[in-house]
């Protein structure tokens, strides 16, 4: 069975109670009092199919499909406009992140994404080295949908970064190596217990 | 001993090579002319931005950010944490919250960090230079160190998103911060307090994924600028200073506008106003050159 299917079983009449117990900062989609100041306060507000207020709304309505497969939470450009101005002080970035966090996790995110993608890549990039690769990010970034379209890319991104390697804020040298942690060991098992301790915790909720 | 003293997490983009560079050449420089030493948190990592939801979830973030507070609680014991980046001190601030509020996430934290040799106390103070700059050195003290009064330049103080939400400098309001504007005045400079897009969204990261969107934002903060009469725009954040810079081409191309708007960092106009060379400041690391600011540095 799915991980997707397990949690169907599980939470069938309540999608509230499966977010409140498996995405982070969950437990405060119940204090929403659907004023709507969010989604007013969003500078990406009308990118959304599904705004913040309507989400909240949505998964205690038991929208779930609905929810975990928009591509709305996904327009969030962390400014924090929501958090400061929710008159009941729901932490809404934080909500976004974790739903669009679960909604990968459960395979149902939108295919192709394109800040999922490029968020999964920043993550891999300061994974590999403990510091972020900023060439490589951004190469990889250029052919996430693949070869002709990242050749494409690059030549338009072309004089961008002529720009930047002559103010000497990108380095040719980072395709070799790069920066990195010294104690790139210590730094992997740390992360990988890190994984680990989540991925239990949330098998007991689940 | 230095008047000021701060554990220092420089954060990935202001390595050599990358995009922020720039920014910290001009730190160092404005640190140095202030008497603030910097003690680099050693091996410090990544804090995974705000962008690292998507691959890394809740613990795994958090736990990023505990072994950077913990390397400097070994190595800088007893002094207060200073960022640069608004992403560097948000993730590394929220984590510390989030941990000091959750026993439980703590102590996972911790059995991780023990894997690496390393143990998280929590009760060191996080803060943005601004803050630094605001709270502990004040106005005063910053213009009695001004040689060179930016005379005759208008100035845009841009201050984004991050560096003002969620938390902000201390008595700043988050609608309309007036603390860039007063800086700018100290510096000699002019100001532009009813900047309407002082705190309007460049996009973040969304200008690498979504880059007609975060572009037509973008196209906002600069006509602004330019409708007030500024000569340039600062601004205390390395992705806003790179979003609202680099892509003025791209977006003078698919909008007909003729933008070619400095956008510099509040170091590089404190390194200048201070006496400093234009090396110093990293006034080379502009990719729109900050003319006015190089006729003053000489």
């Amino acid at each position: 069975m799915s991980t997707n299917t397990a949690m169907i079983e599980k939470y069938r009449n309540s999608f509230l109670r499966e977010v409140e117990a498996n995405v982070e900062e969950g437990d405060w989609v119940k204090m929403c009092m659907q004023c709507g100041v969010c989604s007013g306060s969003c500078p990406l507000g009308k990118d959304w199919a599904h705004p913040p207020q309507e989400i909240f709304m949505m998964i205690r309505a038991g929208k779930r499909e609905e929810v975990l497969t928009s591509d709305s939470m996904w327009m969030c450009t962390s400014c924090y406009n929501c958090i400061v101005r929710c008159p009941r002080e729901l932490p809404i970035t934080h909500i976004m992140h974790g739903l669009a966090h679960y909604a990968k996790r459960l395979g149902l995110a939108p295919k192709n994404q394109p800040t999922m993608k490029f968020a999964q890549l920043f993550w891999d990039n300061l994974a590999k080295k403990g510091r972020v690769n900023e060439l490589k990010l951004g190469i990889s970034l250029y052919f996430m949908n693949g070869f002709g379209e990242g050749i494409k890319t690059s030549l338009k991104m072309k004089d961008i970064g002529l720009g930047m390697l002559k103010a000497k804020r990108m380095s040719v040298a980072e395709a070799f190596g790069g920066h990195s942690v010294k104690d790139l060991t210590g730094f992997q098992k740390m992360l990988k217990k890190a994984q680990e301790l989540e991925d239990t915790r949330l098998s007991q909720h689940g | 001993m230095a008047k000021y003293e701060y554990s220092f997490y420089p954060g990935c983009s202001s390595q050599k090579g990358a995009s922020s560079s720039n920014y910290l050449t001009s730190v160092e420089t404005m640190c140095d002319e202030l008497d603030i030493q910097l003690n680099h948190i050693p091996d410090w990592n990544c804090c995974s931005a705000s962008i690292g939801y998507a691959g890394g979830g809740e613990l795994p973030r958090l736990t990023l950010s505990a072994r950077n507070i913990a390397l400097s609680e070994e190595h800088n014991p007893g002094q207060e944490i200073v960022a640069t980046c608004a992403a560097c001190w948000l993730a590394t601030r929220e984590a510390s919250e989030r941990l000091g509020e959750d026993d439980e996430l703590m102590a996972e934290a911790n059995t991780a960090l023990a894997e690496a040799g390393l143990k998280l106390k929590n009760d060191t103070p996080i803060k943005h230079m601004a803050e630094v700059l605001v709270e502990e050195v004040g106005y005063d003290e910053i213009a009695s160190k001004v040689k060179k009064p930016l005379e005759g330049i208008k100035i845009a103080g841009y201050v984004g998103c991050q560096t003002n939400r969620p938390f902000g400098i201390h008595g700043e309001s988050y609608e309309n911060p007036k603390y860039l504007d007063k800086l700018v005045e100290t510096l000699g400079a002019d100001s532009i307090p009813d900047y309407e897009k002082k705190v309007q969204c460049c996009g973040g990261a969304l200008a690498f994924s979504e880059p007609d969107k975060s572009q037509e934002m973008i196209k906002g903060i600069l006509e602004a600028a330019y409708d007030n009469g500024a000569d340039m725009v600062v601004t205390p954040c390395p992705v806003c200073q790179m979003n609202v810079e680099v892509y003025q081409d791209q977006i003078n191309a698919k909008y007909g506008t003729k933008f070619k708007m400095p956008v510099v960092y509040y170091s590089t106009l404190m390194s200048v106003a201070f006496g400093r060379s234009g090396k110093d400041a990293a006034l080379d690391g502009q990719i729109i050159k900050a003319k006015k600011l190089e006729d003053i540095a000489g």
